[in-house]
């Protein structure tokens, strides 16, 4: 059974001119053990839909979907309460910019424990061990000495990975990492993509990656999802989807990267995809 | 080569309206602005037009009708609707010439401040340095005093009267418009597109005053808003000390000092004015909040 | 022998920080010591991670901050903002091109005001000549004549770089400083802005001193690459030297960390994984 399965996604937001449509009838499922990444360019709406998952859109959004089971617990039957309860705890993410993520009045050690007290009840001694047992797995030096720490005293990619601490704090089934580095520079972020994919093999925990750097896919999925607009344009296992893109967006994609390029000038997008057009190339 | 008819059809602006019906949509969200905005509007008609809507001259007295009621109440007469003072002033009169006097302090007193204080503060925010430690020192002091007290004091000074109570009130409310000026300067001057500016060229006036000063108006504008109600509180407040307007000019202030020792036995003579006061304040207060709603842009729903 | 459009001897340049009330004030070196020259056409890249010194090192070159030491030529002429004013001519040669295409224009400056305003700034052209100026410039970096009466608030990201790559080009620059022009844009756009940089240095002979992080980027556009770490130009030589045989041990770091989006590593990945 899948961990997550998602059918007919739908994201409408109100705003001031209309009704905005961000994710369009999209349909995913996550597997234990699996890493999957969604790719998209701004607007694709690969953020919102994970967003929507977990609960956390403003009340402007309307969610609607035909399907949203998470390890058999339907998602659409949940009240706001219960959601809460699972939202951290089982499902838990991680954001693009770590820095801001944290709350700058607080220690480090007391927001990881924070999160450890309101999903995992324990006392105070257990907590503090639990801690530091975290960010030493997360790989900070001194973890003693960092529970005391400020964010504004420690470096994005330290931050980023306190974040990725909290939010393997209560053993999630499933992680979501929304950009996890793509504000930190290249060899950060090569750290942080070795400690997710590290833990995400110790845990055996569900990752999804939403980014949009085909590098970063390259590296770590299982399994890709690349939308366009709102809409899924491909779906299939990292290899094929590298070696014989199917739809012509994906192939647009591929050929905008300046490390394949042939000729004087990149192709791009409009060589392969009409603006009025994009669900031509859509597949499935 | 250039095309110059396409140049001549792209003239028409269609952003400028885009903008103004947002702009009416974040401000029409907020029912307290809107209605402050209409009773604003009135005023100005009010103030206007009050030589030819008021029963009465403003300064004719009656001598055989002082202190009458309003008209609803036994010995009130028709030909004043809200009764007369202590000489035999139309009350109704007076109170709708007093609006131009209200209205006129509001927009000069904010005019004065917000002029200077805009360069004041451009300045400080700008320069940096010494200059800007000396500037928000002086503001600093100027803030530490009770504005009533400091308005007072150079009343005192300068001499009672409309003009210079309006100097000093502008004088005290400066110091809110340097300091939101030099912070919105500080924030924008590190931006980017002002360094763009300094690679094209652009000197240091064209710098502060094209380039940064426009970006920085959502805030001061709310702010003005705020300081023409204050102005007319102040302003009566000063014309009540009788450090103000002086009689028999029909400010709401003067009129409230005028009548305190009627207090108790003409309620109407103190309630008019003071209501009148009220009103404004509470509406320009309304609509400052309606205001902020919109040009703010860290407040705004998405 | 080609012209040199830019050359620089041992920058050097120091930031003073704290030194409030009670504060001592500590004094931060960002750039130590840099030299480096490029040729007319020619694009150099200068890589490295945040905290470098590229971006210190962008407003030394574009003659916004003066450097704490050394010499800075701009077409052969010695340049120092220091000592001197900088004059109108000087000031036209080197122009800068952003990273964040959302804060580089003034967002209550129509766009043909944008283009217009370096020729009001610098020349004495009539309204007229600069309206056609920047309408011409307008078309060649692949926008409308409708955009020209718009707010920037109204393009997309794209749009945007391409309108500060107008504004930029309006005095006629011969060094263009590009600090991480793409890396704020998605990839199908910043394929199209990077062909458009291409074009232009073709059409004007534009120098082009590229800043960046992303390696793909640099490989692909520049002739010679420097790459810095802490302050210090680890690195210097032609692209093909660098990226075939790098010498320092931090460029090796760099190219080890980039991730690579080719078929043969996903299934070195794979294969290794599966192991």
């Amino acid at each position: 059974m899948a961990l997550l399965e998602i059918e007919n996604l739908v994201v409408e937001f109100a705003t001031a001119s209309g009704p905005f449509r961000a994710v369009d009838g999209v349909s995913l499922s996550v597997e234990q053990r699996e890493v999957l990444a969604i790719v998209g360019e701004s607007g694709s709406g690969k953020s919102v839909s994970m967003l929507a998952v977990m609960g956390l859109l403003p009340w402007t959004a309307k969610v609607t979907a035909d399907r949203m089971v998470f390890a058999g617990t339907d998602l659409l039957k949940l009240s706001d309460a219960e959601r809460r309860k699972m939202v951290g705890k089982d499902m838990a993410m991680i954001f693009q910019e770590p820095m801001a993520s944290l709350n700058p009045c607080f220690t480090v050690g007391f927001q990881i424990e924070e999160v450890l007290r309101v999903h995992m009840g324990m006392d105070r001694t257990q907590r503090r061990a639990r801690a530091i047992e975290l960010l030493k797995q997360v790989g900070i030096p001194d973890p003693e000495q960092r529970l005391s720490s400020f964010p504004h005293q420690m470096s994005g990619g330290q931050c980023q990975r306190v974040m990725i601490a909290i939010a393997i704090a209560c053993n999630p089934k499933l992680l979501i990492a929304d950009e996890p580095t793509t504000a930190l520079d290249v060899t950060i972020q090569k750290q942080i993509l070795d400690l997710l994919m590290r833990l995400q093999a110790e845990h055996g925990m569900g990752l999804i990656m939403i980014t949009h750097n085909m590098g970063v896919v390259a590296e770590t999925a299982d399994r890709v999802i690349v939308q366009y607009k709102g809409r899924k344009m491909e779906e299939a296992d990292v290899l094929s989807l590298f070696e014989r893109p199917k739809s012509n967006y994906t192939k647009a994609l591929l050929s905008a990267l300046p490390e394949n390029a042939t000729g004087d000038r990149l192709p791009t997008i409009a060589d392969y995809v009409t603006e009025e057009a994009p669900a031509e190339g859509a597949v499935q | 080569m250039a095309d110059t008819t396409a140049i001549e059809s792209i003239s028409l602006d269609p952003s400028r309206r885009a903008r103004l019906a947002e702009f009416w949509y974040y401000f029409s969200e907020n029912r307290g602005a809107v209605i402050g905005l209409w009773i604003f509007v009135a005023l100005v008609v009010i103030a206007l037009l009050a030589p030819l809507i008021a029963p009465h001259l403003p300064y004719a007295q009656y001598r055989d009708a002082t202190l009458l009621p309003p008209f609803w109440q036994d010995g009130g007469r028709a030909a004043f609707p809200l009764g007369t003072d202590a000489v035999g002033r139309d009350m109704l009169s007076r109170l709708l010439f007093g609006a131009r006097y209200s209205l006129f302090i509001g927009v000069f007193v904010t005019t004065i401040a917000l002029v200077g204080g805009i360069i004041i503060g451009v300045i400080a925010g700008y320069f940096g340095g010494w200059i800007d430690t000396v500037i928000m020192r002086v503001m600093d002091v100027i803030l530490a005093f009770p504005s009533l007290l400091l308005a007072l004091v150079l009343v005192a000074v300068l001499g009672p009267g409309l003009t210079n109570a309006m100097i000093a009130i502008a004088l005290v409310l400066q110091p809110h418009f340097v300091r939101l000026t030099r912070a919105a300067v500080m924030s924008e001057k590190g931006r980017e597109y002002v360094t763009a500016a300094r690679v094209a060229g652009a000197g240091p006036l064209r710098l502060m005053f094209r380039t940064i000063l426009p970006n920085c108006m959502a805030p001061l504008i709310v702010q003005a808003t705020l300081s023409f109600s204050n102005a007319i509180l102040d302003a009566a407040a000063l014309g009540f000390l009788g450090m103000g307007a002086q009689p028999p000019t029909p400010e709401w202030g003067t009129m409230l000092a005028e009548a305190r020792e009627f207090i108790l036995r003409a309620w109407w003579v103190v309630t008019f004015p003071g209501l009148a006061i009220l009103i404004t304040v509470l509406a320009i207060n309304l609509m400052g909040d309606g205001l902020r709603d919109a040009l703010d842009p860290k407040l705004k729903r998405s | 022998m080609t012209e040199k459009v830019l050359e620089a001897r041992n920058i050097v340049r120091d930031y003073h920080v704290g030194g409030g009330i009670f504060g001592k004030s500590r004094t931060l070196r960002a750039v130590k010591g840099v030299g480096f020259s490029v040729e007319k056409g020619k694009t150099l890249a200068i890589v490295g991670e945040s905290g470098c010194g590229k971006s210190t090192l962008a407003r030394i070159i574009t003659l916004i901050d003066a450097p704490t030491e050394g010499e800075l030529f701009i077409e052969g002429k010695k340049v120092d903002i220091a000592r001197e004013r900088l004059t109108p001519e000087m000031r036209q040669k080197v122009q800068i091109i952003f990273q964040n295409p959302y804060g580089s224009l003034n967002p209550r400056q129509k766009i043909g005001d944008v283009l217009g305003e370096p020729l009001l700034i610098n020349t004495n052209k009539s309204a007229a000549e600069r309206r056609d100026l920047a309408m011409n410039m307008l078309l060649k970096v692949g926008l409308e004549a409708k955009h020209f009466n718009r707010y920037p608030h109204m393009f997309s990201g794209g749009q945007r770089q391409r309108i500060a790559i107008a504004r930029a080009l309006m005095l006629n620059p011969s060094l263009l400083v590009l600090d991480e022009p793409v890396s704020a844009l998605d990839l199908s756009v910043q394929a199209q802005v990077l062909n458009l940089l291409a074009d232009l240095q073709d059409e004007f002979k534009l120098t082009y001193v590229f800043i960046s992080h992303d390696l793909s980027v640099v490989k692909y556009i520049s002739d010679d690459v420097m790459v810095m770490y802490y302050g210090e130009a680890v690195e210097y030589g032609s692209r093909d030297a660098v990226f075939s045989n790098p010498q320092h041990d931090y460029t090796k770091t760099l190219f080890a960390a980039t991730p690579r989006a080719d078929v043969a590593s996903i299934k070195a990945r794979l294969a290794k994984k599966a192991a």
